[in-house]
C-alpha cells in the first residue's frame, strides 16, 4: 500500500493501479460470495413434502367421558377432541393461534384453554379471552363402529 | 541458575515478559463503587465453568429426539458425578445470566460506556445476547416437556416479523414445527457456533478492557476534581487480581452449594402431542417477556399484539446496542439515562415477580 503513494501523479500509473485494485476487489467479492452462498443455502432446511392429513382415529368413543377432552396426533400436528358436558363430540386443531402451544380442555371452565399465555376458546373454537388472535380450526367428528373419526372440513 | 536460563530461553521464544511488565504497572481505580468491577470477572469465570462442564456433558449426550432425554437421564443416574456436572452446567448458566445482567446495569448506572469505551460496550451487549442465545438453545437439549413448548413459543415469536417471519421460524426450527431436526440444529448452534462467536467477541472485549482500563464513574471523577485529589487506585497485580480470585471463589462456592443442594431437575420427556402443562414458563430471564406476551391483547394500536411486543423488544435491543452513540456526554443526559435504566430494570423485576406469582390458572 505504501508503494501506491510512491507513484508519480499523472504518470498513468494510478489509473492502472485503481483498475487493478478494482479487479482485485471484484475477485475477492466473487470468492467471498462463492463461499457464503453455499453456506447460506445449506442453512435453509430442505422442504420435506408431507401428505396432507385428512382424517385421524381418536380412539374409542366409550373411553371419552362427558366434559373431557383428549389431544391426538392429526398428521404431524396435534388436534383436540372434546366431549361436551351435554355429550356432544367436537374436534379442533389443538395448535393455539397465539404462539402455537398445544391447548387443553378445562372441565372446570367447560371450555378450551392454553396454558402458555392463558388463552381461552369456547366450545366452537372461538377465541374468547387472552391473547389468541384467531379461532381454532374446527374439524368434523364422526363415530364409526364406536371409534371417533376426526376429519378436515371439506 | 538453570531456572533463570530456562526463563530466558522461554522469554526469547514466547515474549510474554512485556505483558507481565504491563500488568505490573496497570492500576485499577479504588472507590466506593469498586465492588461492581467484579461482575464482569464473575461472568467470565462462569463462562469458563460452562466450557468445562459443557465439554464433559458432550461425552455422553446424544442430540436426537429419540435419545436426548434418555442420554441426560443416563448422565444423571449412571455416570459417576454426572448429576453434579449437569447440575453445575445448568446452575452456572443461570448465574452467568444474572452476573451478565448485573454487569450490564452497573456499567449503565456508572456510565462506563462513555468515550473511548463505546466498542467495549457494543461487544458487551452482543456477548449478553449470545449468553441469552446459549440459554435459549441449551434449554431444549434435555428434550423435556417444558423445553419443547418453550422453544416452540420462543421461535414462533419470530413469525410475527412481517414478510420474512415464517422463513426465520423455519430457519430456526429446521422445519415447520419443533421436532428432532430442531434439537439437532439448536445443539449445533449451542456447542459450535455460539462458542466460536463468543470466544472471538470475548477476546475483543477483554483486549479493549486491558487497553482502556476500568472506567471511573463521573460522580467519583467529579469528587476527585473538587477535592483536587486523584482517584485512589490499587495495582492490578497482585491486589486486584487477588480480589478477583476471591470473587471467583465466592461464585464457585455459591455454584457448588446450589448444584449440590438443589440439583437441576430433568422433568418429563417431551411429547409433541401433549397439551401445554399448566404453570408452563420459560427460564426466569425470559419471564418478563413471557408475562408481557400474556398481558398483550390480540391487537394493539391496530397492530397484532405479538408484533407490537416483539417489535418494541427489537427496537429496545437495537437502542441498547448503539446506546453510547446516542447519549451525549453531559450530566443531564446521563441523569435521564439513569432514570430510564431504572424504569426498565423496575419493569423487568416487576413483570418477573408477577410471572412467578401467577401460574396462569390451575390444572384439573
Amino acid at each position: 500500500m505504501a508503494a501506491a503513494s510512491d507513484a508519480a501523479p499523472g504518470s498513468g500509473e494510478p489509473g492502472r493501479r485503481t483498475f487493478l485494485n478494482w479487479l482485485l476487489g471484484l475477485w475477492a467479492a466473487g470468492v467471498a460470495a462463492s463461499i457464503l452462498y453455499p453456506i447460506l443455502q445449506y442453512l435453509v432446511p430442505p422442504d420435506i413434502p408431507e401428505a396432507a392429513t385428512q382424517s385421524a382415529d381418536a380412539g374409542k368413543a366409550s373411553t371419552l367421558a362427558p366434559n373431557s377432552g383428549r389431544v391426538i396426533a392429526f398428521g404431524s400436528a396435534p388436534a383436540i377432541v372434546i366431549r361436551t358436558a351435554a355429550g356432544e363430540y367436537r374436534a379442533f386443531s389443538a395448535v393455539c393461534t397465539h404462539l402455537s402451544c398445544t391447548v387443553q380442555y378445562r372441565p372446570d371452565l367447560q371450555h378450551i384453554w392454553c396454558a402458555c399465555h392463558n388463552g381461552h376458546y369456547d366450545l366452537n373454537g372461538r377465541n374468547i379471552a387472552g391473547p389468541p388472535p384467531r379461532p381454532l380450526e374446527q374439524y368434523d367428528v364422526n363415530l364409526r363402529d364406536g371409534e371417533i373419526i376426526v376429519s378436515k372440513r371439506a | 541458575m538453570t531456572t533463570t536460563r530456562l526463563i530466558a530461553w522461554l522469554d526469547e521464544r514466547v515474549p510474554i515478559g512485556a505483558v507481565i511488565e504491563t500488568l505490573r504497572h496497570k492500576r485499577v481505580p479504588q472507590h466506593r463503587y469498586s465492588m461492581w468491577y467484579y461482575f464482569g470477572g464473575i461472568t467470565l469465570f462462569l463462562f469458563v465453568v460452562q466450557v468445562v462442564t459443557g465439554g464433559l456433558l458432550l461425552l455422553y449426550y446424544r442430540p436426537s429426539a429419540g435419545e436426548a432425554y434418555e442420554s441426560v437421564q443416563f448422565i444423571m443416574t449412571r455416570v459417576q458425578f454426572g448429576w453434579l456436572v449437569r447440575s453445575i452446567h445448568a446452575w452456572s448458566a443461570n448465574l452467568m445470566v444474572a452476573a451478565a445482567f448485573g454487569h450490564l446495569f452497573s456499567v449503565l448506572f456508572f456510565h462506563a460506556y462513555r468515550r473511548p469505551r463505546e466498542i467495549t460496550w457494543v461487544s458487551g451487549v452482543l456477548l449478553l445476547l449470545l449468553v441469552l442465545a446459549f440459554g435459549f438453545t441449551g434449554y431444549l437439549l434435555p428434550w423435556n416437556e417444558l423445553s419443547l413448548l418453550a422453544t416452540s413459543v420462543g421461535t414462533d415469536m419470530a413469525a410475527t416479523v412481517p414478510g420474512i417471519g415464517h422463513f426465520i421460524v423455519r430457519f430456526m426450527r429446521g422445519g415447520n414445527t419443533v421436532t428432532g431436526a430442531t434439537l439437532t440444529r439448536l445443539f449445533g448452534v449451542h456447542v459450535a457456533i455460539l462458542p466460536a462467536l463468543a470466544t472471538a467477541l470475548l477476546a475483543l472485549h477483554l483486549f479493549l478492557i486491558q487497553q482502556h482500563g476500568m472506567s471511573v464513574p463521573p460522580s467519583i471523577e467529579e469528587e476527585g476534581r473538587r477535592s483536587e485529589r486523584p482517584v485512589a487506585s490499587v495495582p492490578f497485580f497482585p491486589d486486584f487480581a487477588l480480589h478477583d480470585l476471591f470473587a471467583w471463589t465466592v461464585a464457585l462456592a455459591v455454584l457448588a452449594g446450589l448444584a449440590a443442594f438443589y440439583p437441576w431437575e430433568l422433568g418429563l420427556k417431551a411429547d409433541p402431542f401433549a397439551p401445554a402443562p399448566a404453570g408452563i414458563r420459560p427460564e426466569w430471564y425470559f419471564l418478563w417477556v413471557f408475562q408481557t406476551l400474556k398481558y398483550a391483547p390480540s391487537s394493539v394500536l391496530g397492530l397484532n399484539g405479538e408484533l407490537f411486543v416483539v417489535g418494541t423488544l427489537g427496537i429496545g435491543v437495537a437502542l441498547l446496542i448503539v446506546l453510547p452513540f446516542l447519549v451525549p456526554d453531559r450530566p443531564r443526559a446521563r441523569r435521564i439515562l439513569s432514570w430510564l435504566a431504572g424504569v426498565a430494570l423496575g419493569y423487568m423485576v416487576l413483570l418477573t415477580a408477577l410471572a412467578l406469582r401467577a401460574s396462569g390458572g390451575r390444572v384439573s
